[in-house]
């Protein structure tokens, strides 16, 4: 321990603090303390983004998009809330319609990329490993690959996960939440993160509210309490319920 | 536990700023951690010695400065700090609100030690590309 401000570090530990007092340090193999003059000290005023290099990446997806007239969708819900099947069915049904582009996101395999292929539109599956979000970087690397060639629509399928992807902007037009009636009715004030930046939030697997307790209306409750004015679609991706009104909201997108 | 990452890139910047400074070490560094960045406060703290080790800032004091979520209310104009998750209007009660701060993931300041540098400091492990 320190003897002169009891901080519990040792000599060897090479270290400089103030404890809020008085600026010292610990240089190993000499003096115990050594207080630096105090000119030495330097504040900076700094004010940046602690994801700048996140943010900037995401500017220029941002940029690169507007300037090909793409809308991009970041969409983010838990693992197995119906992201891949939603896609599925929405590129079907798109198809030959609007020109669409998918990235999508996980930590391991390209079984989502093998579903969504083969609808008319470009897929490039992402595998972040040990990573729980997409980042922009991740994103800008496959945007020329994959949307640069007059695609209208594209969806960035991030990793299943309701709490992380939400910090991490890709330079999306807007995030876009999927809860399923499966997950409990108050996730939205359980994750407010996630649903108080998304402006569209899609209940999806209607199809299964008979075989449970799930009350849509105290669903749109929580909500509205954590992000009024939020848009909302309820649907069921695997019997078309509630598709046609996702899809003209989609088509109005792509203008 | 995207926490890592967030401390990975904290470090790359501080090294960015430690080198602007001619090799200086960064002594403390005060964040502002809004309650809706996603990011917790406790995870941040935990990583930021792992993603430290070996670079300019190893031995920074790491300050955290929460924010919490401020929402205008659309009806009445007021601004008020919710009980979160909630954004009610401390005014009127009124659920038409939108949330104006909150979301803030910021690097405010840092402290450099310049004549006491380090000599065996790195340069960040996680340098920008």
């Amino acid at each position: 321990m320190c003897k002169d401000c009891g901080c519990g570090e040792t000599p060897h530990h090479r270290h400089h603090h103030d404890h809020g007092g008085v600026p010292h340090s610990h240089e190993p193999g000499g003096p115990v303390h050594v207080h630096p003059p105090s000119d030495a000290v330097l504040k900076e005023s700094v004010e940046r983004s602690l994801l700048a290099d996140n943010d900037e990446s995401a500017a220029k997806n941002r940029k690169w998009m507007e300037a090909r007239g793409i809308t991009a969708l970041n969409i983010i819900s838990s693992p197995g809330s119906g992201k891949t099947t939603l896609l599925e069915k929405t590129l079907d049904r798109l198809r030959g319609r609007i020109k669409c582009a998918v990235i999508t996101g996980d930590q391991r395999t390209d079984h989502d990329a093998r579903r969504l292929e083969g609808r008319g539109a470009p897929v490039i599956q992402i595998e972040t490993f040990n990573a729980c979000h997409l980042d922009a970087r991740r994103v800008g690397e496959c945007l020329p690959r994959v949307a640069d060639d007059g695609a209208r629509l594209l969806f960035i399928e991030n990793v299943g996960n309701l709490v992380c992807p939400a910090a991490f902007d890709l330079g999306e037009s807007f995030k876009v939440a999927l809860l399923s009636v499966t997950e409990g009715e108050d996730k939205p004030a359980k994750y407010p993160a996630l649903f108080s930046s998304a402006p569209v939030t899609v209940l999806t697997k209607l199809d299964l509210v008979p075989h449970l307790d799930w009350d849509s209306a105290t669903c749109l409750m929580w909500l509205r309490k954590t992000h009024p004015g939020a848009f909302v679609f309820q649907l069921s991706a695997r019997t078309g319920e509630g598709m046609d009104a996702w899809i003209d909201y989609l088509a109005g997108l792509a203008g | 536990m995207h926490e890592l990452s967030i401390a990975m890139s904290l470090v790359s910047e501080l090294g960015r700023i430690a080198g602007e400074h001619g090799g200086a070490v960064v002594s403390r560094v005060r964040l502002r951690v809004g309650t809706l960045s996603g990011v917790d406060p406790e995870a941040l703290r935990m990583a930021f010695p792992f993603a430290a080790a070996n670079t300019p800032a190893a031995a920074a004091a790491l300050d955290i400065n929460i924010v919490r979520a401020t929402v205008r209310c659309r009806s009445c104009g007021e601004q008020s700090m919710p009980e979160e998750p909630f954004a009610p209007c401390g005014g009127c009660g009124s659920d038409e609100t939108e949330i104006v701060d909150g979301r803030d993931l910021v690097i405010e300041s840092a402290e450099l030690e310049t004549a006491a540098a380090s000599p065996d400091a790195k340069p960040a492990a996680h340098g920008r590309s």
